[in-house]
């Protein structure tokens, strides 16, 4: 450690020093880590209000209480938004794994909608012929299997030729939309391409109401979803091989993991909790199906998965954060009769910022003359 | 004759289509060139929409006469500086401060769009009109015809010589590009920075410089296309979402074309024409079309898929694609 000390000072006497330069670090603390992003977050917020006051010229606190009017005014407003969180936190925790193993699954997208497709095909083709917890199962598994197959193919590519997965995936997503809008033309042969609700009288295959709660049965299974993902990762073998697989494939190699099992298996699971994402929105939300039923909650969650460093409980926070922001601001558009994308300009603003707060988590900025301060001493 | 006249509406068509996708691929392509996958493309196609829209909106607005000429100088400089300005925000993101390339980049995609949305819905609100987004005087600029060309060649001139000025740009960029990238010394230190940065750090390219300029070029070349979207091929109408997912076919053609801006021209062409050909094809069901237009997707998987193995060096992705750089981690 001297000895680099030395060789670094006996070098900077020769070439020139440039006045910022920049070193990784390993050693900040967790609590501070977060403190960071939590500051973070909070000037996002504030940038976000300026922005907001700039656009509407309305003052911030009229703007902000009319955001939390329009996330919990009502009991039916906040479970829309508790049911809209549910949906982004369980696609997020589905990208999770695969994005811990460095897999960027850029198809969740498409891996939801074509498990919400499954869904709706059960309900379409043999909706009245069996009773709906029967059809509530086979569509689950139905949905299952179709996400698993949709992350799979280019996982296997992934695996045995090293197919670029972020490209692959991607295309994968217009793949299913125009499946989708396929089906929906077979089913509606009026061609006005709109598939009303599934069974709206029979309510076959959907999920029954919990308490007087439509949405209760949704934020349930999301919930159980967070669990298991949080102890798959944190507390299993596989867990840990896909950390492994993720920080270095070599490593992993050497250790003796079978890294294109590993990276299959991951990827399969990753599409199956799409899958089951998919079901869920068909059964509990949507009973039906367009091209833009997931309505880029997919690309959102990667976005979520990401500034919550894999943390599931972390991302319960972030998706109730960004849901709130996207309704929020859906009720100052239409209060301040502004454009409802409001919504999306903070949800990126927000996420932008978060994300390049990482680099003062990893790295070290360092000043010249702080150094020769310290030569000094 | 008919069947004839047909196939030359159906290739202009496709050339109308093509455009913005080979401004998009021309400009992802040297973004990829320096390592980086900037998935905010789609994001910045809509900035360059609608920052041309707002300069020509301003110059229309408070000009009581507006100068075609005028007009197409200020869009086309208004959407230059929104969609560079985005890509350079990119590019601090994932060059400076090394975030994570694919989240950045789907970031701005979702604040380009809700952006251009934001502004295409609300612009006119602001300035106290009703109505939506309507530039014809900058719109017919745009899509003045080369004066002698398109008249007196018959169907050839009203086939290849009918467009814009912004159609053949594009043409010109691609093939500058690909001269650019494979002939010049720039292009190549460009090329080995996205191929192995700490060899052209080491061979005293400055990796960061190039990194910044290439993603910013790239972004201001890929602006275009929107401009171009919706300047000529909408005449100056802003409708939301109205370019819809044309900035990831975009990203697709780039593997198509292998990386190479000289065959993305063709491969734009292609999937433009795909895009709209259940159009031009008589007698097809409802269904049948939108298999049609899944077939662009499916045709890149099957390139994707095919180049990765081959493993045939000249065919695959610059090799450090979507990594950011730090000197001292190696």
């Amino acid at each position: 450690m001297q000895n680099e000390k030395a060789k670094s000072a006996a070098i900077t006497k020769k070439t020139h020093e440039p006045f910022i330069y920049i070193t990784k670090r390993n050693d900040l603390p967790r609590l501070k880590a977060w403190g960071i992003r939590a500051a973070v977050l909070l000037i996002a917020m504030l940038f976000c209000a300026l922005l907001v006051m700039l656009l509407t010229g309305e003052n911030p606190i009229n703007v902000f209480s009319s955001m939390v009017e329009g996330s919990f005014g009502t009991s039916r407003k906040m479970w829309n938004l508790l049911q809209s969180a549910a949906i982004l936190l369980g696609i997020s925790l589905a990208v999770t794994p695969a994005f811990k193993m460095r897999f960027w699954n850029t198809g969740a997208e498409g891996q939801v909608l074509i498990g919400m497709l499954a869904s709706v095909a059960c309900m379409f083709y043999i909706g009245d012929a069996i009773p709906s917890w029967l059809l509530i199962v086979i569509m689950f598994f139905a949905s299952v299997i179709a996400g698993a197959v949709w992350a799979g193919i280019p996982g296997f590519f992934k695996a045995t030729w090293n197919t670029n997965e972020t490209l692959f995936t991607l295309m994968m997503n217009y793949v299913a939309m125009q499946l989708v809008s396929f089906f929906i033309m077979i089913w509606v042969p009026s061609g006005s391409m709109i598939l009303g609700v599934v069974n709206a009288d029979s309510q076959n295959g959907w999920f029954p109401s919990i308490a007087g709660q439509k949405y209760l049965l949704n934020v349930l299974i999301v919930a159980l979803i967070t669990v298991i993902v949080y102890v798959y990762l944190k507390k299993t073998k596989q867990g840990y091989e896909i950390a492994v697989v993720g920080e270095s494939e070599n490593t992993a190699r050497y250790i003796g993991i079978n890294v294109k099992k590993v990276i299959l298996r991951t990827v399969l699971i990753s599409g199956a909790l799409c899958g089951v994402m998919g079901w869920i929105l068909a059964a509990g939300t949507a009973h039906s199906i367009t091209a833009n039923s997931v309505g880029g909650n997919g690309f959102t969650a990667i976005m979520i998965s990401w500034m919550s460093k894999f943390n599931p409980l972390v991302m319960v926070f972030s998706s109730l954060l960004v849901c709130f922001l996207q309704r929020g601001a859906g009720e100052i558009a239409s209060t301040l009769r502004l454009n409802s994308s409001v919504g999306e300009v903070l949800t990126g603003v927000i996420i932008l910022f978060i994300i390049s707060s990482e680099f003062f988590i990893n790295y070290k900025v360092n000043f010249r003359h702080k150094k020769h301060k310290e030569e000094v001493k | 004759m008919s069947v004839l006249s047909s196939i030359m509406a159906f290739i202009a068509a496709a050339i109308i289509q093509g455009t913005p996708l080979l401004f998009g691929a021309t400009g992802e392509i040297i973004t990829e060139k320096s390592g980086n996958l900037n998935l905010g493309i789609p994001g910045i196609m809509y900035i360059g929409g609608i920052s041309g829209i707002i300069g020509g909106y301003l110059y229309e607005h408070f000009c009581a006469e507006p100068i075609p000429v005028l007009c197409v100088i200020i869009s086309l400089l208004a959407s230059l500086a929104g969609s560079t300005f985005i890509a350079f925000i990119y590019s601090f993101l994932t060059i400076t401060l090394k975030a994570n390339q694919n989240v950045v980049g789907l970031a701005l995609t979702t604040l380009g769009v809700g952006l251009g949305n934001f502004y295409g819905g609300s612009l006119l609100k602001m300035f106290g009109e009703s109505g939506s987004i309507s530039l014809l005087v900058t719109g017919n600029a745009y899509k003045t015809k080369i004066p002698f060309l398109s008249d007196h060649l018959g169907i050839v001139g009203e086939t290849f010589f009918s467009f814009g000025f912004l159609v053949y740009l594009s043409i010109f960029i691609a093939l500058f590009a690909q001269w650019f990238l494979n002939r010049t010394r720039v292009g190549l230190n460009l090329r080995a920075v996205g191929e192995n940065p700490a060899t052209a750090d080491a061979a005293g390219i400055n990796v960061s410089k190039y990194k910044y300029l290439a993603t910013c070029i790239g972004g201001a070349i890929a602006g275009l296309g929107g401009l171009y979207f919706v300047m000529d091929y909408t005449t100056g109408a802003w409708t939301n979402n109205g370019f819809g997912d044309r900035g990831w076919l975009a990203i697709a053609i780039v593997i198509f074309a292998l990386w190479k801006p000289r065959s993305a021209i063709f491969s734009s062409y292609v999937f433009g024409g795909l895009y709209i050909a259940c159009i031009f094809i008589p007698g097809l069901s409802g269904s049948t079309k939108e298999l049609i237009k899944m077939l662009p997707y499916l045709v890149t998987i099957i390139v994707l898929v095919f180049t990765s193995s081959r493993k045939k060096k000249e065919h695959q992705p610059p090799a450090a694609l979507g990594r950011s750089y730090f000197r001292e981690e190696r």
